[in-house]
């Protein structure tokens, strides 16, 4: 029998009894569905965890100067970085999403007969807030217009609030840092503190340049650390090889020199989320695997209820010439049939079911921005899985009623 | 050589305890174009050595030669083979599909067989509908149709592949006597007219009086092979557990 005469015959047995096939079908649409609500929600809840963690700073490198040596003396925190160096690594290297030059200074912050001494007062660049994942509360950042002319700008967190403004707005302001007067022109988001319990928000933020030059005074051109974000936790090792690879090209330095600057990453922190984003997707497949086990049996259940039924029609069949391999065919084709039309109908129920779920999420917990993940692969995935579903469960009925002895058949009541 | 030859076939049914020998020994020859009633009371075998002769079932002992081929080394896939070219089968209760039409019914064989166009199936299965006479009922379902009807076109259906043998299992055994009448004159036409070898088992004395030649079987042997059915009903009624009156 030709394959399209055997799609033909399948075709037609199923449709003969609809019932039978909607309920068949059913059985993998919750399968199917629920795999596809389940990956799609788990791997929101999976985005949405390392959104978190990278807020925390879990994707940040950061390159610190090495220590120079001169005729065997070695001399730490030399000069031995530039904003050069930083703006390279954030072009050169595909794995790094952002790169800022840091410098630091300390003092004291006047404004009008207020003072106050802040942790840290950095000169950053223009991609400083991409790279920390912070965000503005009002106002803006400095340009890189900024940075080339040394504005006297600067960007304050919210602990300087209280401390220097009480209840005027600190926009547009003029403050002193070191007797170098700055205009706010933007405030921070909160951001509590850090994991070693600092205060992230006790902060003035300026344009390197700015620190370099009119408050430091420094004549060099070099800056403390670079700081640099990877696109993603998963790609801090690559990132970190990336920046080590550009570095020793920039500063000349051979495979057996000793290098000059330093990368250290958040490793464990990496790690940590690794385990977690890897113990999330194993349980979603788990549940996943549950689901299409539970649908591909209820397949074989009405396979091998319908060889039962249908056993006088194969052995009519095999009476008049019908190969085991025809009956075999047919019966997996049936089944096949079956977990395929049930797979798309699951696929396209599964993805409105979370395209719902997630928006309930989030609009029952006001500030949690759930993402919604359709991927297509995982529906490829699916569709693939159904199909194997309905050879691996339809297969055993088939051969059953391939194996049939025709005479038994026909006399089968 | 004859069309179909038997050589000490048997089929013994080993239920585990005990054995049934269903066929003690059967030897015999067919020729092409013959048409035979297999008669004898139930238990006989009659039917054991139809669904031999039908390459349904194999001998577990002995040699079966149809055209010439050996049927008992056979494989399940060539057998299948030979059942749907050289072997047409017509039962007692139709066997035919449900819920399909007559037509389809009909082309089944041929799906089954060497690779036809769709449309060159539809043809060649109108033609064996109009050849039995329900061309105009090609698209009933089997419960739309009397039993006449559908026994005729289970025949068209064994017919489609232009078989050699037609094999009847008591074909007439669920027809009332004028449509029996009917399906008997059919079976005659195609022997006398097509040469198709017509092989028939049945209880139905109309039915085996109607055929050449007659084979009687009892207790899985062949009691009486002759073509005067007086003899072959003499050897029938001769019951040998039962006293002579």
């Amino acid at each position: 029998m030709s394959f399209l005469d055997t799609v033909r015959t399948a075709l037609r047995a199923l449709l003969k009894n609809k019932m039978r096939a909607v309920l068949t079908v059913i059985g993998v649409v919750i399968g199917i569905a629920a795999v596809t609500t389940i990956v799609s929600i788990g791997q929101g809840a999976t985005e949405l965890v390392s959104g978190e963690f990278e807020a925390l700073g879990t994707n940040v490198i950061l390159v610190l100067p090495g220590q120079t040596r001169h005729g065997g003396v070695r001399q730490a925190g030399a000069p031995t970085l530039t904003a050069a160096d930083s703006d390279a690594i954030g072009d050169a290297c595909p794995a790094v999403l952002a790169s800022s030059p840091i410098v630091g200074t300390a003092g004291q912050v006047v404004y009008g007969n207020e003072n106050w001494n802040p942790k840290e007062i950095q000169g950053v660049g223009a991609d400083y807030l991409t790279v920390r994942n912070w965000k503005l509360e009002a106002g803006g950042f400095f340009s890189e217009g900024d940075i080339q002319s040394s504005a006297k700008v600067c960007v304050i967190g919210q602990t300087l609030i209280p401390k220097l403004f009480r209840t005027v707005n600190p926009l547009d302001e003029m403050i002193r840092v070191n007797n170098v007067p700055l205009r706010v022109i933007g405030i921070l988001k909160k951001k509590g503190a850090n994991m070693v319990g600092d205060d992230q928000d006790d902060v003035v933020l300026l344009p390197h340049t700015t620190v370099r030059k009119r408050i430091n005074g420094s004549p060099l051109d070099s800056v403390h650390a670079i700081m640099v974000s990877a696109r993603s936790t998963n790609q801090m090792a690559i990132a970190t090889r990336q920046i080590e690879l550009l570095m020793y090209e920039r500063h000349g330095i051979g495979p057996q020199e000793e290098a000059d600057f330093s990368v250290r990453d958040t490793t464990e922190i990496a790690a940590a989320l690794g385990i977690i984003t890897g113990t999330l997707t194993l349980m979603l497949s788990a549940i996943a695997g549950i689901s299409l086990v539970v649908g591909g049996v209820g397949i074989m259940n009405i396979m091998l209820v319908s060889v039962t039924e249908r056993t006088r029609e194969i052995g009519i069949r095999m009476a008049i010439g019908a190969r085991g391999k025809d009956i075999l065919r047919q019966f997996l084709i049936e089944s096949v049939v079956l977990s395929c039309i049930g797979g798309a109908i699951g696929l396209a129920l599964g993805t409105a079911a979370s395209m719902a779920t997630t928006m309930l999420i989030n609009a029952y917990k006001p500030g949690t921005e759930w993402p919604m993940v359709v991927s297509i692969p995982a529906a490829f995935v699916a569709m693939g899985f159904a199909a194997a579903v309905g050879v691996f469960f339809g297969y055993y009925p088939a051969r059953r009623a391939s194996r049939l002895d025709p005479i038994e058949a026909l006399r089968y009541e | 050589m004859a069309l179909i030859e038997l050589n000490d076939v048997r089929r013994v049914y080993d239920l585990g305890e005990v054995k049934v020998h269903a066929l003690q020994s059967v030897t015999g020859k067919i020729e092409l174009g013959e048409y035979i009633a297999l008669i004898g009371p139930s238990g006989s075998g009659k039917s054991t050595l139809m669904n031999t002769l039908g390459c349904l079932d194999r001998p577990t002992h002995g040699s079966y030669r149809l055209d010439g081929e050996e049927v008992v080394t056979m494989s399940r896939d060539q057998r299948a083979k030979i059942r749907n070219k050289q072997l047409g089968f017509v039962f007692q209760n139709f066997n035919l599909l449900n819920r399909t039409s007559a037509l389809e019914n009909v082309e089944l064989p041929l799906m089954y067989g060497r690779k036809l166009a769709p449309r060159e199936r539809r043809d060649r299965a109108m033609e064996m509908l109009s050849k039995v006479g329900l061309a105009d009922r090609w698209h009933h379902h089997p419960s739309q149709l009397s039993g006449g009807q559908q026994q005729r076109v289970a025949i068209a259906r064994a017919l489609v592949n232009h078989p050699s043998i037609l094999m009847g299992d008591e074909p007439t055994g669920n027809l009332d006597s004028k449509t029996s009448r009917e399906v008997i004159e059919l079976f005659r036409e195609l022997n006398e007219e097509q040469q198709i070898t017509v092989i028939l088992v049945t209880h139905d004395q109309n039915v085996a009086r109607n055929a050449k030649r007659t084979i009687v079987l009892r207790d899985g042997k062949v009691v009486e092979d002759t073509e005067d059915f007086v003899l072959a009903k003499a050897a029938l009624d001769n019951d040998p557990l039962l006293p002579d009156v």
